[in-house]
């Protein structure tokens, strides 16, 4: 009987997470409609431009169906959002979804390396500085910690530009690629460095890598530094635990109780630490895209925003939202893979 | 960290990235400069929604409009002056004064290898005039319907073309709107093969090109780049720059970094701090133009106390025209007093008004006010416009006037302004056609200033000025069929606004474009045409 009552659990596990899963959305879909619908940006304006006659507006009223009832309007979007319909942008006039297929790959592309970096740098950092506490090791972290953390990205973006691509030439500048190599390899997951890999187009991998290492450089020091602070304090809760005192009278080695059993332990809840950093750069940084002119996710939003274009803010805010579940499952996953008492 | 975590960052390490930060810190190319047959441009592009030329009615749109498609008349790059011929070799009007008919140049190709024939053109006029897009209103106001198009553009042969306007216009007035980029001609057979339900090609053309222009449209991507090729064929002359990529970048100081390691052969989005930093810096060079764009001060003559002449007058001797133009728009906005651009047929450069406040409190005192009042001034909450306010906010204290600023969004200020409810406003107007008509029509006709009349699309009547006359001698112009005499009457109809008219116009847009000084013969086009990239060698 054993194994059927451990597929049971695991269907209803399954169906239970199915379900808040589908909660989540729904109320994701419902919030960002109501507020797409309060702010007071008149979406038939953005449509029909200002100098449009009464009975202009009032027939773009009738087809964006804005004379229906709230309620009736939320399930004629509800209905289509679930064939895949995010509606066409005012701004592009294509379709939101498709455009965000083009926006959202940069986005996912200059996060992943930044995130990337992040922990690669900051989680040894964190873990330095929690061992060397109170030394000049520590000190200097934190304190590269705290520049990291209030340094305005605009700025740090734009030093960076002047610095590494202006002054040293060690980098290319802004944008994904230089216009000469735009179209030289099919897109076809829309992330340069893979397409460029997959097409074995080793030349356009490299200025891709050459644009993208910049950007993602200057998200890296926000991640390093929420990374490495996190760290630090996980870890030192960590190293005042009985445990470790244990495993020191039984003789275990310093690095095996520093990066096997502390680092172990705080790995549980550093997931969800790397896991939100990781969302919150999947949002898309709207400074530093507008830098390094980086045709992202958090540029295409603004823009949509500010011109009122309302189907591409909503599908933006939806992707964004989706991403942001999307990430606590997965982190929830993991947590379940490392932390045994979580399974 | 479990053995697997470990391993897997190793693995990370190994694999990833360190091996590639050579190949990503290598400089890409090392290039020094652009390739001498590309043009590389970098710019704002956001606002570029469709590239079909019956939409068409943003700048970055005309711009690539002017680059890919022909229109029958044109202007010459190299003077912006006489109207020369386009797909039209040459053109005579009937009697009639209503009948145009125009002669097409033969041997014309598309890039497609069609020929260009009058069916072309009777297609993509009657095209514009259906589709019924925001710059329809510029041939429409000649009278071409949905239901007459078959006896108002017609052709007589491959390359005998005829339309028929409702009245007997100025010819330069028509003719002038024939160059605006509504009236492209686009390649029949190309666009009704991708014609959608009916939508006469309209949703493929946004994206996509099908002129005879000196370039054809390789790529476009939103709010990133488009790529133009040039057409080797191209009937004016076969132009020097292969390739043209006009990038969006958002930030001056982007574009200036790329305009300085050569990234780039044109930045056209500096700011004032910028252009400062790269004066006599050496291999580059700026470039000035006068756009259309005007920066205005309406006064609502609903108001009881703008109501009064001398207050009007006063009003406009209380802007600081050259502290605003010397401090704040250093070099953006030019000092201009008159509703037509320089560079406009008829346009105006008299600029009777300078900050007097001594003359401005007589004024004031001559419509006993001599203690001053208070009224608001309404505008966009965005930082330039403000910083204007402010500067008038000032000036005016200085004579006892007390401006409290009202500022909004862009909506907001519009909807105040066309329900006539504000008092002062600081405003822009933008010129929708490189005809003098364009302006006039706004700032100085307004045969009903009745609340009910509802002409929100007129200044004058948003300011609800009266005035017979001027309403009558603007549409004395519109009929004059001799140009100079056409001219003169404008000028006539702008003193006359200049000294009675409810608007202290201020300031004149003009663009600085910063480029490589190998950069030869870039026009962007003055106030009345867009940018050439056909023209332009290196």
């Amino acid at each position: 009987m054993a194994p059927r009552a451990g597929a049971g659990r695991a269907i209803a596990l399954a169906a239970r997470l199915l379900i808040s899963l589908a909660a989540t959305f729904f109320g994701l879909l419902l919030v960002t409609f109501l507020i797409a619908r309060v702010v007071p940006i008149d979406p038939v304006i953005a449509v029909v431009g200002e100098q449009a006659s009464p009975e202009t507006v009032a027939a773009a009223v009738r087809e964006l169906g804005l004379d229906k009832p709230l309620w009736q309007q939320f399930a004629i979007y509800l209905g289509k959002v679930l064939q895949g319909d995010f509606g066409t942008s005012v701004l592009t006039a294509r379709p939101v979804l498709e455009d965000i297929a083009r926006v959202f790959p940069a986005t996912l592309e200059l996060a992943t390396l930044a995130t990337f970096l992040g922990v690669l740098i900051g989680l040894p950092l964190g873990v330095l500085a929690a061992v060397k506490q109170g030394r000049w090791p520590d000190h200097l972290i934190r304190l590269l910690g705290l520049f990291g953390y209030s340094m305005p990205v605009f700025w740090l973006g734009l030093m960076a530009l002047l610095v590494f691509y202006g002054q040293l030439g060690w980098t290319a500048g802004p944008g994904r690629l230089d216009v000469f190599y735009e179209d030289l390899v099919p897109s076809v997951t829309g992330v340069i460095l893979l397409d460029a890999a997959l097409a074995g187009d080793w030349e356009v991998f490299g200025n891709a890598l050459s644009h993208l290492i910049l950007p993602a450089g200057v998200l890296a020091a926000y991640a390093l530094a929420y990374i490495a602070r996190m760290t630090r304090s996980l870890m030192l809760e960590q190293l005042g635990q009985e445990y470790i005192t244990t495993a020191r009278a039984k003789g275990i080695s310093e690095a095996r109780i520093v990066w096997r059993h502390a680092l172990g332990n705080a790995l549980v809840p550093l997931i969800t630490v790397i896991a939100l950093s990781y969302a919150f750069l999947l949002e898309g940084s709207v400074l530093t895209e507008i830098v390094f002119a980086w045709p992202g996710l958090g540029s295409y939003i603004t823009n949509a925003l500010l011109s009122a274009d309302m189907n591409a803010v909503l599908g933006g805010t939806i992707v964004v939202g989706a991403v942001f579940i999307g990430i606590n499952l997965l982190s929830d996953l993991l947590y379940r893979l490392v932390d045994p008492r979580a399974r | 960290m479990t053995l697997l975590a470990r391993r897997l960052l190793a693995a990370a390490l190994a694999l990833g990235l360190a091996p590639l930060l050579p190949l990503a810190l290598s400089p890409p190319g090392a290039r020094a400069d652009t390739p001498p047959d590309s043009l590389l441009i970098a710019t704002q592009i956001d606002d570029l929604v469709s590239l079909d030329p019956a939409e068409i009615f943003e700048f970055s749109g005309a711009d690539a409009a002017n680059n890919i498609y022909d229109t029958l008349v044109a202007f010459d790059p190299r003077d912006l002056g006489p109207l020369v011929g386009g797909i039209a070799e040459r053109w005579s009007l009937e009697a009639d004064g209503r009948t145009y008919r125009f002669k097409l140049r033969e041997g014309l190709r598309f890039h497609s290898g069609n020929p260009v024939t009058a069916e072309d053109a009777v297609f993509s006029l009657r095209r514009a005039i259906l589709l019924q897009q925001t710059p329809s209103f510029i041939l429409a106001q000649f009278g071409f319907t949905a239901e007459n198009l078959d006896e108002t553009i017609t052709s007589d042969g491959p390359h005998d073309l005829t339309l028929r306007v409702d009245k007997p216009y100025a010819p330069s007035f028509f003719l002038t709107c024939l160059t605006a980029t509504i009236g492209a001609v686009v390649d029949k057979q190309t666009v009704l093969a991708n014609e959608q339900d009916g939508d006469l090609g309209h949703n493929w053309l946004k994206t996509h090109s099908a002129g005879s222009g000196a370039y054809r449209l390789r790529v476009w991507k939103p709010n990133e780049l488009y790529a133009l090729d040039a057409n080797p064929d191209y009937w004016r002359q076969r132009p020097a720059m292969r390739r043209v990529f006009v990038r969006h970048i958002a930030e001056s100081t982007t574009q200036r970094l790329l305009l300085e390691k050569g990234d780039t052969d044109i930045a056209r989005n500096l700011s004032p701090e910028d252009i400062e930093a790269l004066a006599g810096r050496p291999g580059l060079k700026v470039e000035e133009d006068l756009k259309g764009p005007l920066l205005y001060l309406a006064m609502n003559q609903k108001h009881p106390i703008l109501g009064k002449p001398p207050v009007v007058e006063a009003i406009k001797h209380l802007i600081d025209y050259d502290g605003l133009a010397r401090t704040l728009l250093r070099g953006q906005f030019v000092p201009h007093q008159a509703f037509l651009p320089k560079t406009y047929l008829g346009a105006l450069d008299e600029q009777p008004y300078a900050l007097d406040v001594a003359k401005a409190r007589a004024l004031l005192a001559e419509a006993g006010l001599a203690e001053g009042f208070a009224i608001t001034l309404s505008v966009r909450n965005v930082p330039e416009r403000l910083q204007i306010a402010q500067s008038l906010q000032s000036t005016f204290g200085q004579a006892g006037i007390e401006v409290a600023l009202r500022s909004g969004t862009a909506k907001q200020v519009l909807t105040s302004y066309r329900a006539r409810k504000h008092e002062l406003l600081l405003g822009t107007w933008g010129p929708d056609y490189p005809d003098p008509h364009t302006n006039a029509d706004t700032f100085a006709h307004n045969p009903d200033n009745s609340d009910a009349a509802g002409l929100t699309g007129k200044l004058m009547w948003r300011n609800a000025w009266d005035d017979p006359t001027l309403s009558a001698m603007t549409e004395a112009a519109l009929l004059e069929r001799d140009a100079e005499t056409r001219a003169a009457l404008y000028r006539e109809v702008q003193r006359r606004l200049q000294r009675q008219g409810p608007f202290a116009i201020m300031f004149q847009q003009n663009i600085q474009s910063a480029m490589r000084d190998s950069v030869e013969g870039f026009v962007t086009g003055g106030a009345v045409a867009n940018s050439f990239y056909w023209t332009v060698t290196k």
